[in-house]
């Protein structure tokens, strides 16, 4: 939906109407957008911890997480997040192709990070954890699923606003678009961290 | 509400809507962009809050409809000992659609309608903050309500109470495709009802007129304020709640099965975080709107402004901290029960509050008993008595003894329809004329109202005495051997509840044909039937597309009264210095030129129906799925290359000095 609302309004700041708050209505949809999302993953990480124990099938958290595979996926997250700083910093800057350059790095980073959990979802469902093994299974895979969603959601918003800066059709304050995904995408790793050391690091 | 009044299309004033010309903008190179379309196009693509809201009550009004067919059946199951009317399979889809239908398709949409309608009005806005999302919401809605009321048709209906306790929804208990539909139709209405939470709170936050602080907003739209802001953090909850459901049903997941250690606890407290803002998402709506009525009809401003607002604000907070009232009855523990049932009883606090201080907007007024008033008294009566027995619940060893029983179906009820259905149908008359620009009819209003009194209370008070004595809701018969004597005796109160709800359903009847009489009454209704105090009557009946003419300028809490009435200096009483009438004419005489509105488009309806097609696919298969997901991703695509408003060079020529008036929604 975010791309959706960032778009809706584009004429806002172009035109330089003030908002009763401040805040362009973009801005504001955005963070009410992603304060609803808290309570949605606040409810798929309390059914986590309250299922992770829970192994009657399969394998038991603790003998398939590898700690130091997922830190590393979990450092190239975060490495996107300053590269979506920088992006919106170039977009600030009106350097466009600075701007491109540096959605373009965000984008693989976040892809990677995606590649990453498929790769892990492979080997942990060859090491016998099915999305219907155990209550385990089930929440781990509803809960990091859900995530990678968000990040893939994340980069073909990315990618799209790349095509759509470079055709020009960005009708808005280019700069304030940029700055909507880097919120969206700031959010998702935050989560990321998050679920990395509830989910990985705490042991059950 | 019927269809019948689709065809009110309002008039616009010709001048200014020769001057809202809007030539084609394609999108995707594939799909021309609907402007200038008439007839049913005009409704299916608009963007405009007002078609919206009309589009919302309609719908909603069926779904009533709907939703009362299927009390009916209820009660003639129960009217007798052994009912033979429906099977016990059917009765439990029965009262599972009934609360679904009415909850979720009538209640939310209607005070969605409502809120459409009016907040843009009464905060002097030309339309919400994002017109095509508000469009998206409604199809998304109607598209979720089509899906659950499918399920009747292809293999049963969900049978698992509204409220849908896994592990009884999941595939052993309920075999049927019901609840997947139930889940389907429920994920999209929420998805409806999440944008339009946004964008009501957008709205509201940013495009208020110049000089209407919170504090000068009418009580109206500070309710809706606060029901937007529950459903934006308890919709996500129930979205966890039944995506669970949805991947154990469908996926074979194991959430809530029993056998692998799923604790059932789980769905009841995800739904009940959800569950209980719910109930205060359904009743803020109506109080906002008696708010509104009666200081109207009472002929004074309401008793304590500011403490209605913030009772109806710490109504909305507290609501998120008493969700296991609800389970009281699973051996939650003593100390949570302490807690929950605390809490419970603190929210009969603001809730006095607010009872006390219409009390007191009422008191000393010329009080005009239309029928919009009468509807307002009656919630304000029939509320305080739901909200008494609601107490009740709230004392932790009494609800044990009360849970499950009819006691809960009657406190709810009042609470509800007492509450909550009085509250709107006191805004179908009050703005009735400012929609249609027609009155509804008084004196079937006065029908109207008292058939509903009186087959409301025959209804549900007797569920109080068949409560307090035992009987069990959801039960699909009951026997002559378990009645009470005299007084209790069940199978009078049974009988008398049933003969009620047929009272009641000719008093739904008599607003239908107060509806279809007044469509056909070409009289029209005056600018300001009811010497009103907010904005929305400063503006034609019904308005313009562009909504004021001139952005009104506040400078009071009622700012439409005050522009009406000054204080004499040397009486102290208001005197009327110009009527209704005469500020819209001096409104339209000053009008703006050149107003820009965000143009029609495709993208909502065609990406509601997207999402639809998608959501079946969880039932029908991956292609199905499929091909809905490239729905979505096309409507997404043309949506965002779509300006929302149509280009600049579209339009008429600027004005003279060259400066170009935008929409509200631009800012």
């Amino acid at each position: 939906m975010a791309d959706i609302a960032t778009h809706d309004t584009g004429h806002a700041a172009d035109h330089g109407h003030h908002s009763s708050t401040g805040l362009s209505n973009n801005k504001l949809a955005m963070w009410l957008f992603l304060g609803s999302e808290c309570l949605l993953f606040g409810g798929l990480i309390s059914t986590y911890m309250l299922y992770r124990g829970r192994v009657q099938n399969g394998p038991h958290p603790s003998q398939i997480y590898d700690i130091p595979f997922t830190s590393v996926s979990s450092f190239v997250l975060l490495m996107s997040s300053l590269t979506m700083v920088l992006a919106v910093s170039s977009a600030h800057r009106k350097d466009d192709s600075k701007t491109n350059l540096w959605l373009t790095i965000t984008a693989l980073l976040g892809a990677t990070f995606v590649g990453g959990q498929v790769y892990e979802f492979t080997t942990f469902y060859r090491e016998g954890l099915g999305f219907t093994t155990s209550l385990f299974g089930s929440s781990f895979y509803s809960l990091t699923g859900f995530h990678g969603v968000h990040v893939s959601v994340g980069v073909i918003m990315l990618l799209s606003l790349m095509g759509i800066i470079k055709k020009n059709k960005i009708t808005g304050d280019k700069a304030e678009v940029v700055e909507l995904i880097g919120l969206y995408w700031h959010f998702v790793d935050v989560v990321w961290i998050i679920i990395f050391t509830l989910v990985y690091l705490i042991p059950s | 509400m019927s269809t019948n009044e689709l065809t009110l299309t309002p008039s616009e004033s010709p001048s200014l809507s020769n001057k809202l010309t809007i030539s084609p903008t394609q999108t995707l190179g594939a799909v021309r962009r609907p402007v200038n379309t008439t007839g049913w196009r005009e409704w299916l693509f608009t963007v405009d809050h007002k078609k919206l809201g009309i589009m919302y009550g309609a719908v909603a009004f069926v779904f009533f409809i709907v939703g009362g067919v299927e009390a009916l059946f209820i009660r003639l199951q129960l009217a007798l000992p052994d009912g033979r009317i429906l099977s016990a399979d059917k009765y439990n889809q029965m009262f599972t659609m009934h609360a679904t239908t009415m909850i979720f398709l009538f209640a939310m949409p209607m005070a969605a309608a409502f809120a459409n309608y009016f907040l843009p009005l009464q905060i002097g806005a030309r339309d919400v903050a994002f017109p095509r999302l508000n469009a998206l919401s409604f199809w998304l809605f109607l598209s979720g309500g089509l899906i659950l009321n499918a399920s009747w048709f292809l293999g049963g209906a969900a049978d698992g109470g509204w409220f849908m306790y896994a592990p009884n929804s999941g595939p052993v208990f309920s075999p049927s495709n019901g609840v997947d539909f139930w889940i389907l139709g429920l994920q999209i209405a929420g998805i409806a009802s999440l944008i339009g939470s946004i964008n009501l709170i957008v709205t509201v936050l940013n495009m208020r007129a110049p000089g209407m602080t919170l504090m000068k907003m009418p009580v109206f739209t500070w309710m809706i304020l606060v029901v937007q802001f529950l459903l934006v953090f308890s919709l996500p909850v129930i979205t966890v709640a039944l995506v669970l459901l949805m991947f154990q049903r469908s996926y074979g997941a194991t959430f809530f099965d029993v056998s692998q250690g799923a604790d059932p606890l789980l769905w009841q407290h995800l739904f009940w975080i959800f569950g209980h803002p719910e109930v205060y998402v359904l009743i803020l709506p109506a109080f906002g709107i008696i708010s509104e009525v009666l200081p109207t009809f009472s002929r004074k401003p309401l008793f304590g402004y500011p403490f209605v607002v913030f009772s109806g604000a710490s109504i909305g907070l507290v609501g998120f901290g008493v969700w296991a009232h609800h389970m009281f009855a699973s051996g939650l523990g003593p100390v949570s029960v302490a807690v929950f049932s605390m809490a419970t009883m603190a929210i009969a606090i603001p809730t006095g509050v607010k009872i006390f201080n219409w009390l007191l907007t009422m008191w000393g007024g010329k009080i005009w008993y239309s029928a919009a008033m009468k509807f307002a008294i009656g919630l304000v009566i029939l509320f305080t008595i739901g909200g008494l027995s609601g107490v009740t619940h709230a004392v932790a060893p009494s609800d044990t003894q009360q849970t499950d029983t009819y006691y809960i179906v009657a406190h709810f009820h009042y609470v509800l329809f007492g509450g909550m259905v009085f509250g709107l149908f006191s805004g179908f008359y009050y703005w009735w004329p400012k929609v249609f620009g027609k009155m509804l009819d008084e004196k079937l209003g006065t029908w109207n109202f008292w058939f509903m009194v009186i087959g409301m209370n025959l209804t549900f008070g007797p569920m109080h005495i068949l409560g307090l004595q035992g009987q069990p809701r959801r039960m699909y018969v009951w026997t002559e051997a378990r009645a009470g004597e005299g007084f209790f005796n069940l199978g009078m109160w049974n009988m008398v509840a049933s003969i009620g709800s047929f009272i009641l359903a000719v008093g739904v009847l008599f607003f239908i044909i107060n509806v279809i009489k007044t469509t056909r009454n070409p009289e029209r209704a005056p600018i300001d039937p009811w010497d009103a105090r907010t904005l929305e009557w400063i503006t034609a009946s019904p308005p313009k597309v562009h909504n004021f003419d001139r952005i009104p300028v506040v400078h009071h809490l009622d700012e439409f009264f005050h522009r009406k009435y000054e204080e004499d200096e040397a009486t102290h009483t208001m005197k009327q210095v110009a009527t209704g009438e005469e500020l819209v004419r001096a409104e339209e005489a000053a009008a703006d030129a050149d107003i820009h509105m965000p143009g029609p488009s495709y993208w909502p309806i065609l990406l509601a129906i997207g999402v639809g097609v998608l959501g079946m696919g969880v039932i029908y298969g991956t292609p199905i799925m499929v091909f809905g997901a490239l729905v979505v991703l096309f409507s997404s695509y043309g949506w965002v290359l779509e300006p929302s408003v149509p280009e600049s060079i579209d339009f008429d020529t600027p004005s003279t000095d060259g400066h170009t008036k935008e929409i509200a929604p631009l800012g």
